[in-house]
């Protein structure tokens, strides 16, 4: 048991929630990022999907990897991943209809994800199923966990709700208080991110490039 | 003016290091520049020595938006009293009325865009850049009258941080920052910005003017953007002078002339860009006359779309902004060609937009360093086929 949670396995798991976020640091995952984030509840919903499904991706990937030619290593990928978002597509049509309606074809497109098949390439292809599940995990929460940052301020300014509840009080709408329509748009997830990555590196003195 | 000179000496040594008032000293700093020329040269190298540094060309600028402003200010008591009064005030009660509804408009727009200034040449230890005097004075001009005064901070916030400084400041910038801020309110909050109850005030101001409900007033260009090919507004000598209703300062085509004179004349604008500006406009104004589709903005003669809405303002004031305009010298015919015949296509075919200007400007100064970057190379390559033609 102590050996499942070495630090190693631990830094695994923390590296990419903190000063190795895909997102903000390696810059991959935007296009989702942007096209999702402007309700909470599927930036939520897309998060939680995409973590499902670079972990499973990951296990099953390291779990084969010693058999998978060298040579059609992204096609083997591709229908692990491919198979993955089926599932995870399927079992939202059926229990959330109305947040896979408004993810629309982003559920499908998860997987051009670029963190997915960065994760396998880099790290499933290398490493034993378990700190590849732990690193699929961190990843994909810490994708989720900017989605979620995102979404959260884009709702709450562009609608005035979260989660579709009310949030902003009446009594500011009556006084002259306007829901801000440039938040409901993609350029302002993307300068969303900007802050994102702004306030980490400015937190973080080893991500400042001269 | 020379006590002034010895009260700003005798409180200087607060400010320098080591005075208690040494957090405040971009802001001393930057006053002081303002009103004296700095006595500080450089005294090695090769520099220009001349007194005419930034902060005197940006008074320059703001001189000349003074015709406009003051127009501005007349023509919102103007078409208050005309549209919500019902009836002409007297010249002191119309002006009072639009220099009491635009004063608090500038003040905002200084008072947050000068303090993020501040804020952030003390953080960075630099000095104060003086970018802001022209950005503050235009940001009031460009706008509705009825646009809330919170908006008009969080959008002078915005475009401060997110136009100028991210970029390195003053002269850093890739948009016209004015602009942004116009863009960021135009897109994040349409119904103050555009459509017909916001360009006339409907409420009274110290006692000035009437307060009525539910005003609407559609600009000439709203007319014609919602109207069939045969409800052209006829063009009117009101719109030369600028007695229409529409943004504070651009409707006067009389007072941006003023302020074209000045820009001009002491040499701060390129007469190129403003030239190529027009002539884009009306070359597009042309094409549509005979070619267009079927619609008003279409059937407008090439005159009135350059008479109207912010066309004029944004020729004059805003492509000619040194920073974010092209600065090759053929590069500047281009830039602003381009912006004239975007604005005047944005107008005739985009039903949802009736002013074209702000969008177009913007547009180009996207694309004014790849203009630049073209035309220099194609110099380079002119002279080097020359340089071989003569060799051989």
């Amino acid at each position: 048991m102590s050996q499942l949670f070495s630090k190693k396995n631990r830094e695994i798991f923390k590296a990419p929630l903190g000063i190795d976020n895909p997102v903000t640091v390696q810059v991959l995952g935007i296009c989702s990022a942007l096209a999702v984030t402007s309700k909470l509840e599927p930036a939520i919903v897309m998060g939680l999907s995409v973590t499902v499904i670079v972990a499973f991706a990951n296990v099953i990937i390291s779990l084969i990897r010693k058999t998978i030619p060298n040579r059609i290593r992204i096609i083997v990928q591709l229908v692990v991943v491919a198979a993955l978002v089926t599932v995870v597509s399927e079992i939202l049509k059926a229990y959330a209809f109305d947040v896979s309606k408004q993810l629309s074809v982003y559920i499908g497109l998860i997987i051009t994800n670029c963190i997915l098949m960065g994760r396998l390439e880099a790290f499933a292809m290398a490493n034993g199923p378990w700190e590849s599940f732990l690193d699929g995990v961190g990843n994909g929460l810490s994708y989720a966990k900017i989605l979620v940052i995102v979404g959260f301020f884009r709702e709450l300014f562009g609608a005035g709700e979260l989660l579709g509840f009310k949030v902003i009080p009446e009594s500011f709408y009556e006084l002259g208080y306007m829901n801000n329509g440039l938040m409901v748009m993609p350029p302002m997830a993307l300068i969303l991110c900007a802050c994102i990555i702004w306030y980490q590196r400015s937190k973080h003195k080893e991500l400042q490039e001269n | 003016m020379k006590a002034l000179r010895n009260y700003l000496d005798k409180i200087k040594p607060h400010f320098q290091e080591g005075g208690k008032l040494h957090a405040f000293h971009s802001l001393f700093d930057g006053f002081e520049t303002f009103i004296f020329v700095p006595d500080t040269t450089s005294t090695s190298g090769a520099h220009i020595h001349d007194s005419a540094d930034s902060k005197r060309l940006m008074s320059f600028v703001v001189i000349s938006l003074i015709p406009a402003l003051l127009f501005g200010m007349y023509n919102v008591g103007y078409q208050h009293y005309i549209h919500a009064v019902g009836e002409l005030g007297t010249f002191w009660e119309m002006f009072g009325y639009g220099f009491l509804a635009v004063l608090p408009k500038i003040v905002v727009s200084y008072g947050v865009g000068l303090g993020i200034e501040f804020i952030i040449a003390q953080w960075k230890k630099e000095e104060i850049q003086e970018g802001f005097l022209v950005s503050g004075i235009l940001i009031p001009m460009i706008v509705p009258v009825d646009c809330p005064l919170w908006m008009l901070a969080l959008a002078t916030g915005f475009a401060v941080i997110f136009a100028k400084e991210i970029f390195g400041g003053t002269g850093m910038n890739i948009f016209n920052v004015a602009l942004v801020t116009r863009a960021f309110l135009f897109f994040a909050y349409p119904t103050k910005m555009s459509g017909d109850s916001v360009w006339v005030s409907s409420e009274s101001i110290f006692g000035l003017g009437k307060t009525v409900d539910g005003l609407t007033v559609a600009t000439p260009l709203g007319i014609a953007s919602t109207g069939t090919a045969d409800q052209v507004p006829a063009f009117t000598m009101d719109m030369v002078t600028g007695l229409i209703p529409g943004s504070i300062a651009e409707t006067s085509v009389i007072a941006i002339l003023i302020g074209a004179v000045i820009l001009l004349i002491t040499g701060i604008a390129s007469w190129k860009i403003m030239f190529s500006v027009f002539v884009g406009g009306a070359f597009m104004g042309i094409v549509f006359n005979q070619f267009g589709p079927d619609t008003a903005m279409a059937h407008m003669p090439w005159y009135e779309h350059l008479a109207l809405g912010g066309f004029c303002f944004g020729a004059v004031f805003m492509a000619t902004d040194p920073v974010t305009s092209a600065r090759t010298e053929t590069g500047k015919y281009i830039f602003g060609f381009l912006i004239g015949i975007m604005a005047i296509v944005i107008r005739v075919l985009n039903p949802g937009y009736p002013e074209g200007m702000m969008l177009a400007i913007l547009l180009m100064n996207i694309f004014a360093p790849l203009i630049d970057y073209y035309v220099v190379q194609s110099n380079i390559s002119a002279r080097v086929k020359r340089a071989i033609n003569s060799n051989n």
